[in-house]
């Protein structure tokens, strides 16, 4: 039967979602092949875990607990799911493409001496073949380029947060849990930390239901006091074009697109955006895009669901007013 | 005194990429060629070590031979060798076939030379931007890799223990590590120093020791270029853009029927 595997990627026994996106991915791509999907689980005390990964689709799941793996450091995980890999023989092999995610896939291909695909945003099986057809933007995304592995497995791919959505999770479901051992040693981690500072106030645009978003056409760092209000409004987070970024209006954790964050909210708002296909390639997943632009030709308009030509401003002040009255009565 | 390896790579200037549209291919000319951002940031943390601690530099590139120039711009951050992997056989590769050629290069100098203490990459080449080259060559020269290395602490030439940032998921990690170790270079690692105006004279003179396919590195042929890789691009297109949705002019549509169909919007979502 084949295999299509995920990494679960945790840290202090919390899992990363996009490891449960995966898990929907890898699901419907070991149904075109009729295999399994199977959940790849590396840590410290962390099969309390498993049963969370079996709710989101994974019909297996391979476990390997060592103190060596309490945190993350690439030697001994990379060491760990090459064991796997090279004992099972999956056919395919995914990861979510977060600092994590990048370190490790580049070492594990290697030791497997297979091919990494990078940053993918399309996955499908290629009916004629089996092959895995892996999709990714080239050249700033001005281009796609599909990628292929024919001949060695397995095949494999990062694939940031977001691109695809959350399964469903169906608490109860089960699986086959088979725990595996392999010698470590702390010596030969080669790295130790000794300490950790966290972000201080994180941004979780990636998983915001409302992003209202900035750009250029914002003309200052005032404008984004506004969008502030008009996000709080809505519970929603902020986001931001590059040039806003550049501009020094508003920090980096706000960046939405391809050299920032990938975002697939219920509603996006976009205000003085003008939608370059970098920004684009960030936020076209929204289910829903509203944006305003003074000038009828910005290319946001091409993706936008209501497009709304003039002057952000007014919109803005005009929409404040409308949802404070909405929320009185 | 440090031994120091920079791997840097030569790339189009992605800012002012254009595609043509019918083929889907990369339009080349009058694309300005640089070195990867990245890398002068690992160039400059190079430069920065060797003022500090002393030491030597150690620069490959594979590439065509215009990377060269690349080579040359390292010799002003104060490398000492310079060296560029060139063949049309190197052609082609992905990153699997570039660690190897590189990691190979790697050990041929190091068999002449000595081992070196750092290896130093960039983050990602901002062409590919897939940052799984420089965790495949710590694989194959079996070193620690360190990636996304934010900041630079301490240095411990005795007990050779390097302490540096590494940017994770949640905030930075703070890392020790045993030399030998490879390291790939994030912003805010270094800034690009003052170079002094004999390095620059130097720069332009100097004329980097060519690597091919057929030596001095003994190469196995099958692992090299188009090969070795095992990827291949089946095939390249432009994006389609989403169809039009509907669009509202604020001049010709009065400002309240506007904004009640952004309020119906929102609460058709549930937002609101
Ligand atoms: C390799 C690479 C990676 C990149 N990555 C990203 C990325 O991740 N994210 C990203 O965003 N960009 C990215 N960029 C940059 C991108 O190409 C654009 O430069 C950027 O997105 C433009 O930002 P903007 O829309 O805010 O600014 P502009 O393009 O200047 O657009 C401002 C818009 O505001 C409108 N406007 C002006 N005044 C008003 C007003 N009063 N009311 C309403 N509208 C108004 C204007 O008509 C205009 O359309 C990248 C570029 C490269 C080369
Ligand atoms: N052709 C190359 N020659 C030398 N170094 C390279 C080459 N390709 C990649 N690298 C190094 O690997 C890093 C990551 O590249 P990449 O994995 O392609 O994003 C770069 O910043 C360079 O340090």
């Amino acid at each position: 039967m084949k295999e299509v595997w995920v990494f679960i990627e945790q840290e202090d026994g919390r899992i990363h979602p996009v490891s449960f996106e995966l898990l929907g991915v890898g699901k419907r791509l070991a149904d075109d092949l009729s295999g399994i999907c199977v959940g790849i689980l590396l840590g410290h005390q962390v099969s309390s875990l498993v049963d969370e990964v079996f709710s989101f689709g994974a019909d297996k799941v391979y476990l390997i607990e060592h103190e060596v793996l309490s945190y993350y450091r690439h030697i001994p995980y990379a060491k760990a799911l090459s064991f796997l890999a090279k004992k099972y023989g999956p056919e395919i092999l995914l990861l979510g493409a977060t600092p994590l995610g990048r370190d490790l896939a580049g070492g594990v291909a290697t030791l497997l001496e297979t091919g990494l695909t990078a940053d993918v945003t399309e996955l499908e099986i290629d009916k004629e073949t089996g092959n895995l057809l892996m999709t990714r933007p080239a050249y700033g995304g001005n281009i796609m380029a599909t990628i292929i592995c024919p001949n060695h497995r397995p095949q494999m791919a990062t694939v940031r947060p977001r691109i695809f959505p959350m399964p469903e999770r169906k608490p109860g479901r089960r699986g086959e849990l088979i725990v595996e051992r392999v010698d470590l040693y702390e010596e030969e981690a080669g790295v130790r930390r000794i300490g950790f500072l966290p972000k201080e106030k994180t941004v979780n645009l990636e998983y915001a239901e409302v992003i209202v978003a900035g750009g250029k056409g914002l003309g200052g760092k005032e404008g984004f006091e506004k969008l502030r209000e008009l996000a709080r409004l809505l519970g929603g987070e902020i986001g931001a074009s590059r040039l806003a970024v550049e501009a020094g209006w508003i920090s980096y954790d706000h960046q939405v697109g391809q050299t920032g964050k990938t975002v697939r909210p219920k509603v996006y708002l976009a205000f003085g955006i003008s939608g370059a296909i970098q920004h684009r390639a960030g936020m076209q997943n929204s289910d829903l895009i509203i944006a305003i632009n003074s000038d009828p030709k910005a290319p946001i308009f091409n993706i936008a669901d209501l497009g709304i030509i003039g002057d952000w401003k007014i919109l803005c002040d005009a929409l404040i007013e409308a949802i404070k009255r909405h929320k009185g009565n | 005194m440090l031994r120091i390896l920079v791997s840097i790579k030569q790339v189009p200037d992605t800012t002012n990429i254009r595609i043509n549209p019918e083929t889907g291919t990369l339009i080349r000319e009058g694309i300005p060629s640089i070195t990867n951002p990245y890398d002068i940031i690992a160039l400059s943390f190079a430069c920065y070590l060797k003022n500090n601690y002393g030491g030597k530099i150690t620069v490959i590139t594979m590439g065509p031979p215009q990377a060269k120039s690349s080579l040359r711009e390292a010799v002003e951050f104060g490398a000492d060798r310079i060296i560029l992997l060139t063949d049309r056989k190197f052609a082609g590769a992905d990153t699997l076939a570039t660690s190897y050629t590189l990691a190979e290069a790697i050990k041929y100098l190091q068999a002449e030379e000595g081992p070196f203490d750092l290896y130093l990459f960039g983050k990602q080449a901002i062409d590919g931007d897939t940052a799984q080259v420089g965790p495949g060559v710590a694989v194959r020269l079996q070193v620690p890799v360190i990636t996304q290395t934010v900041k630079f602490e301490t240095l411990d030439l005795e007990k050779r223990i390097i302490r540096v940032h590494r940017k994770s998921e949640n905030g930075i990690e703070i890392l020790e590590a045993k030399l030998p170790v490879l390291l790939t270079c994030d912003k805010g690692l270094a800034e690009p120093p003052f170079s002094p105006f004999p390095l620059i004279l130097k720069a332009v003179k100097a004329e980097p020791e060519i690597f091919t396919a057929d030596g001095p590195v003994n190469y196995q042929r099958e692992k090299l270029g188009l090969r070795g890789s095992p990827t291949q691009v089946k095939k390249v297109y432009t994006p389609e853009v989403k169809k039009k949705g509907k669009i509202v002019d604020l001049s010709t549509t009065p400002l309240k029927k506007v904004v009640d169909e952004v309020i119906e919007l929102l609460k058709s979502k549930g937002i609101l």
